[in-house]
């Protein structure tokens, strides 16, 4: 069962502000989703090797060559903030 | 700091954090020297490789204006895909096989999810199980002998962006970043917690650095090539971890510093929390970042764009590139040259000064030239902070001055004196020699100084002749201060004897 705890801990991993009103609306969408993996679970997979990828690709390199970059000028066109050429941010610690 | 925060669970610690305070043994029964326990996890930066993990930038970004060195795939865009480099892996499993370690038989990507803006995805790839190798080991020379300290795991992760505060971390507003390093290949080395001092602790990633430099897989003089985070409890407490540590020489004095804090709360009785630190390198301190309780949750999952690897079928042929390495060369140059075991362990610790040593060798008695090497060499080299290669003392300098010093042409002092002055001017030895009157004093000349003395210090040769040794020393003193240094005491003391 997931509690109230639970999904104030996610919403903070997240960087979602989650107040009562939206508790009380994501708590019974993430229970129906975990009870449906219950449900998964239950299946018997103890002989079964895990599928970490469906398409059973291995090994698969790029040599390491240098490509060019990007222009500067269209790396911070889309920044909304920025100083001194660099990608401002708030402070987090 | 946030960014090369790890999980915890690869660890094997004691998990002995949690014990009620009434089982932790009493202050009186730590033994400082024995009962400290540390582990380390170490990044390094693979920036001998041309392009990036899974992108075509040019690692070459040190040195260069910021945000220069990105595309879609290291700005984390929407669409980009990661390209494995192969050379990356490559070099891992080098590494990874001259720390001892064993080659998984499947080894996979992971994402570890986090939200911080120096990874613009979201997360960062990563190892989590299933790493490129486990279980090696590094031995290390300790003050009571050799030790050996286990290495739990070796893997491959992206390096994130660098972020910056203008004024300090405490003091800034916002944070500035530069994308130039997201996407750098990083291998993390993690230790076994069996380092018992801070002293071993650096003596760990001295050796490890040397190890790494032997197999030419990083530039350890650039900004931020080595990362090391400190784990370190004492016996029964609780377990801190300095993150970030920029240099050998920070990891130890963190450790002490941490050391003596754990001991001081250990003696109040007050129970140590487990928590996260920063070392404030100009203060010499550490600083609580956050609890346990705030540390986050990674939400690994196995990162579905990079396919699986089976590169044990590699190990054969890699393991055939990997050079002799320290403790290999320290036991051959004891072997074939006959040197003493501490010359040999001092010129293998940096492969640049074992090849030197090697050429050199090639035209000078071995143990004069391990000698001079070893002892003075080096000595000049680190109070300068600098390496052989950029010191002007090139061989073949060495080589020239060392066939002097052995047919008597120099004395020891003076060769002391030349080896800094060629280090500190470039100039050729032989010009340096006569400027300096660095060449020895002739016989015929000594004797006169010998002869000179005796005559103008007749006082000192009474007392010598009844059988005052200071006085002795008196006179040798006055002929080696006429003669400028540049002649040899126990051919003046044979002489003096000789014509008093």
């Amino acid at each position: 069962m997931i509690d109230k705890k639970t999904l104030e801990h996610i919403g903070k991993l997240a960087k979602i502000e989650l107040d009562d009103k939206d508790i009380d609306e994501f708590l019974p969408q993430l229970q129906s989703i975990l009870d449906l993996f219950d449900e998964i679970n239950s299946v018997e997979t103890e002989t079964v090797e895990p599928t970490f990828h469906v398409f059973g690709l291995k090994n698969v390199f790029r040599e390491d060559d240098v490509k060019p970059s990007l222009d500067r000028e269209d790396v911070l066109k889309n920044v909304p903030k920025k100083e001194k050429d660099y990608v401002k941010s708030p402070k987090i610690l | 700091m946030h960014n090369d925060e790890k999980p915890r669970v690869f660890q094997s610690y004691p998990e002995i954090e949690d014990l009620p305070m009434h089982e932790n043994p009493q202050p009186n029964e730590i033994n400082p020297d024995s009962d400290v326990i540390i582990g380390l996890e170490i990044h390094v930066q693979l920036n001998k490789l041309k392009s990036k993990l899974f992108c075509g930038c040019s690692t070459s970004y040190h040195n260069s204006e910021p945000n220069t060195h990105t595309c879609p795939v290291c700005l984390g865009l929407p669409g980009s895909l990661p390209a494995l480099n192969k050379k990356a892996v490559e070099f891992g499993i080098k590494v990874a096989l001259a720390l001892e370690c064993k080659l998984l038989d499947q080894t996979l990507f992971y994402r570890k999810n986090y939200f911080y803006p120096d990874l613009p995805k979201g997360y960062q790839i990563s190892q989590y199980d299933f790493p490129l190798a486990k279980d090696g080991r590094v031995t290390i020379t300790t003050d009571a002998g050799e030790k050996v300290i286990r290495i739990n795991r070796v893997h491959i992760e992206e390096d994130p962006a660098k972020l910056m505060h203008i004024g300090g971390m405490g003091h800034s507003k916002y944070t500035l970043v530069d994308y130039n390093r997201s996407g750098m290949p990083l291998l993390e080395i993690v230790t076994e917690p069996d380092l018992r001092s801070p002293k071993e602790a650096r003596r760990f990633l001295d050796k490890l650095r040397s190890i790494l430099d032997y197999l030419d897989v990083f530039d350890g003089n650039l900004e931020g090539a080595m990362r090391i985070d400190a784990n370190i409890s004492l016996k029964g407490g609780g377990r801190t971890e300095v993150k970030n540590i920029s240099s050998h020489k920070g990891v130890e004095k963190a450790l002490l510093y941490e050391k003596t804090r754990h001991k001081n709360l250990r003696m109040k009785n007050i129970h140590i929390k487990r928590e996260t630190r920063h070392y404030d390198e100009q203060r010499g301190i550490t600083i609580l970042l956050r609890t346990k309780e705030e540390e986050e949750d990674y939400r690994y999952f196995p990162e579905p764009d990079i396919p699986l690897m089976n590169v044990k079928e590699w190990e054969t042929r890699l393991r055939n590139e990997i050079p002799e390495l320290p403790d290999a060369k320290r036991q051959r140059f004891i072997k074939e040259y006959g040197i003493k075991e501490e010359h040999a362990r001092s010129l293998t610790s940096d492969i640049a000064i074992a090849n030197y040593f090697e050429i050199i060798s090639k035209e000078i008695d071995p143990s004069v030239a391990a000698s001079w090497i070893a002892d003075v060499v080096k000595g000049e080299l680190n109070y300068r902070d600098i390496n052989i290669k950029e010191s002007n003392l090139t061989a073949d300098k060495m080589i020239r001055i060392l066939k002097k010093f052995v047919l008597g042409e120099i004395t020891d002092r003076n060769m002391v004196e030349l080896i800094r002055e060629i280090i500190d001017s470039g100039k050729d030895p032989e010009e340096i020699i006569k400027k300096r009157g660095f060449g020895k004093v002739g016989e015929d000349e000594v004797l006169l100084l010998v002869k000179k003395v005796i005559e103008e210090n007749p006082d000192a040769v009474k007392d010598y002749r009844n059988k005052n040794d200071k006085a002795l020393n008196y006179l040798v003193g006055k002929v080696m201060a006429l003669s400028k240094g540049r002649s040899d005491p126990k051919e003046v003391i044979n002489l003096l004897r000789k014509y008093i």
